[in-house]
């Protein structure tokens, strides 16, 4: 009962993708997936942007949807490999708010600001950590546990700090969250992302507990037949979701200069939206991390171009939506489509 | 007749029983210890002339979200869009009073209702035939509706002096001391209730969401009662909207923001499992009284307001974690009942 799905259309998927993926050549089986599908989204949406929004193809404009963009790059990955899991955890971006609470109070306090980043992710790893208990001992549906913990954490952070805001943060610290890399123009917090991602890709993709997160996303109960520690596993996963979490509750404090109990409301349904748009089936067991990257960086770049082109932030809300639910929805519509063009030719699945 | 009459203390026993084991007994318990502990420290919680209407008034538009919810649930869906749906329905609403002043206002409340069920259709109609899960779908839409609200509304906000008089002061009126627009919430838990528990289609909610593929084997009606929920979930959502407008006057671009998740903790909190196929309606609106409330008694208890997410959050956590230990026992009592 983990995952999302109902059991009889997880189990048709899964054995559809295993025969069709081989049926085809290699090339086809790399180039044609999702994930390159939302990639050549990314770069069409540049290019057209480039080309008819004036100041968008200024270095300015990309370095502040980095930026901007930030805080969902780094939850995306830990929130991409629960995903795959069959979980999900609703309470990253309020994760995000206590570490941003805890850091700033603690820093007010008299702490030195190493010290209070620290106690801050630790907390992150608590709240982490208590997620990954509750779903993994207790067995409860992560659905139901974190939108428990999403008050839950909120709710401290709020309690903590009250309508109150701590804004003296060290110039040298607020600095750093914006600075651009030898002064030119990629900030300088792409380079602990950029490690971080690639701690991440060769954890998902190429290590033994990559796949086994694979396999617990497509059959929970084969993968601990098959000896995949599945307690374990999603254990550290959650874990890991609350560290980032907090980890980007510190850049959040920094960049902005202020520590709120209400800091990135919301933006766990912006992580979630993202990492689905990036090819990751909310059902489990698929989905690849640079699809997600893809998908984090289309959704920035068309709010950004939209901005630019003087909408405002409700039109950037009514295209990711329509992403969104045009990016679940187009299997199926094409589907149809394809049954209505060779009626009766393709096979049909029992039971359909 | 003598046996009719030795059976009745029997069956009034086992009535009594199946109440006390019942899951809303439990969370009325926790309701009223709430109350009880509130008007304990401060008499006027409870029988003041506010504190009485508050106590019903407050609570009103979160239990109609919440049966909404707890429809879906049980149907092993979740509708997050229901706090935008709210907003725009809301603004629908005060747009119509403004524009068309001559129109009853029945007419408007209807307009308001059925933008809803659009809307919810537009969420079933996508779940049932895209074959995708009502949570992507939903948390879609979530962000669509809010962007046509926001887009539509632009900048400007409805104020009370544009809303007809005698709407208002329904949404501050009482019928023998209760609040009108807390009976418009007890008629609507009283009709999803009677329709879940007694009339097939409701039934069939159930079986659906307990297997849904074993429903497709049965020949239920999967499609059609998918549609019927989240037309239902958004029908109620556009009467919340219209209960706003009655309640507050204003609406801004903020009605209705985060109360999609306030819905679902409330039904999670009054015993609907969130993989469907448990739980009842009234469970659901206990919950959205229980969470209202508590947020009313905090600073009466000496607890600051702000930290009322926290007392929510370790309440939702706590209500999965019982069902759960009642559910493992339950399993364990039927396994050495069979041995």
């Amino acid at each position: 009962m983990t995952s999302l799905l109902h059991p009889s259309e997880k189990s048709s998927a899964a054995t559809e993708r295993s025969y069709a993926d081989h049926a085809r050549p290699l090339w086809q089986r790399i180039l044609i997936t999702r994930e390159s599908a939302v990639v050549v989204a990314l770069v069409a949406v540049i290019l057209y942007a480039s080309a008819t929004v004036p100041f968008f193809d200024r270095p300015i404009t990309m370095t502040y949807l980095l930026l901007d963009v930030t805080p969902i790059l780094l939850i995306a990955l830990p929130m991409t490999l629960i995903i795959i899991t069959g979980e999900i955890d609703l309470s990253v971006a309020s994760t995000l708010a206590l570490a941003s609470v805890l850091f700033g109070v603690l820093y007010d306090a008299g702490m030195p600001i190493t010290v209070a980043a620290l106690l801050a992710l630790l907390a992150g790893l608590v709240a982490g950590c208590l997620n990954g208990f509750l779903v993994t001992v207790v067995g409860l549906p992560s659905l139901a546990v974190t939108i428990g913990t999403l008050a839950l954490f909120r709710g401290i952070a709020v309690g903590l700090l009250g309508t109150t805001a701590i804004t003296d943060f060290p110039d040298a610290w607020t600095d750093w969250a914006s600075d651009r890399i030898g002064g030119g123009d990629v900030p300088q917090v792409m380079i602990p992302f950029v490690v971080l991602a690639i701690a991440f890709i060769v954890l998902l993709h190429f290590t033994p507990f990559g796949r086994g997160i694979y396999a617990i996303g497509q059959n929970e109960t084969a993968a601990r037949f098959s000896g995949v520690k599945v307690v374990r596993t999603k254990m550290i996963l959650f874990a890991l979701a609350g560290l980032v979490s907090a980890a980007a509750g510190i850049y959040y404090t920094l960049r902005y200069g202020s520590s709120r109990g209400d800091n990135a409301n919301g933006l766990e349904l912006q992580v979630i939206a993202a990492v689905l748009l990036g090819g990751v089936s909310i059902f489990g067991g698929r989905g690849a991390l640079p699809g997600v990257i893809a998908g984090v960086l289309l959704i920035g770049v068309i709010a950004s171009a939209l901005r630019l082109a003087d909408y405002t932030a409700d039109v950037i809300n009514i295209v990711t939506g329509l992403l969104l639910v045009a990016s679940v929805a187009s299997p199926a519509l094409l589907a149809w489509i394809g049954r209505r063009r060779r009626p009766r030719s393709a096979a049909t699945t029992p039971g359909d | 007749m003598s046996t009719a009459v030795a059976a009745e203390p029997a069956s009034t026993r086992s009535r009594l029983k199946s109440l006390l084991q019942a899951r809303e007994t439990g969370i009325m318990l926790a309701f009223l210890i709430v109350l009880g502990t509130a008007t304990a420290i401060n008499p006027n919680f409870l029988f003041s002339s506010d504190g009485w209407r508050d106590l019903f008034l407050t609570p009103s538009i979160l239990v109609v979200l919440a049966v909404g919810q707890a429809m879906v649930i049980i149907t092993r869906n979740v509708d997050l869009s229901v706090g935008s749906v709210l907003g725009l329905t809301a603004f629908v609403t005060g747009r119509l009073f403004v524009g068309a002043p001559g129109l009853p206002v029945f007419v408007v409340v209807l307009a308001g209702i059925g933008v809803g069920v659009l809307l919810g259709l537009i969420n079933g109609l996508l779940v049932a035939y895209a074959k995708a899960p009502a949570l992507v779908i939903t948390l879609g839409t979530l962000y669509v509706y809010r962007g046509v609200m926001l887009s539509w509304a632009g900048s400007d906000r409805i104020n009370a002096g544009d809303i007809p008089s005698s709407f208002l002061s329904f949404g501050t009126s009482s019928v023998l001391g209760i609040p009108s627009l807390a009976i418009v919430s007890f008629v609507v838990l009283a009709v999803a209730a009677v329709c879940l528990r007694d009339l097939r289609g409701g039934r069939e909610f159930y079986a659906l969401g307990s297997d849904p593929s074993a429903s497709v084997l049965y020949g239920l009606p999967v499609v059609k009662r998918t549609l019927i929920a989240f037309a239902a979930s958004g029908g109620l959502a556009g009467l919340a909207g219209v209960m706003y407008v009655a309640r507050y006057g204003t609406i801004s671009s903020g009605a209705g923001l985060g109360m999609e998740l306030e819905a679902v903790g409330a039904a999670v909190i009054g015993g609907v499992a969130i993989f469907g196929g448990s739980g009842t309606v009234l469970g659901a609106a206990i919950g959205a009284y229980l969470l209202t409330t508590i947020n009313r008694g905090l600073p009466i208890l000496g607890i600051q307001d702000f930290w009322q997410r926290a007392v929510v959050g370790l309440l939702i956590i706590g209500a999965i974690v019982l069902d759960k230990v009642l559910a493992d026992r339950q399993h364990r009592k039927l396994m050495a009942e069979r041995d």
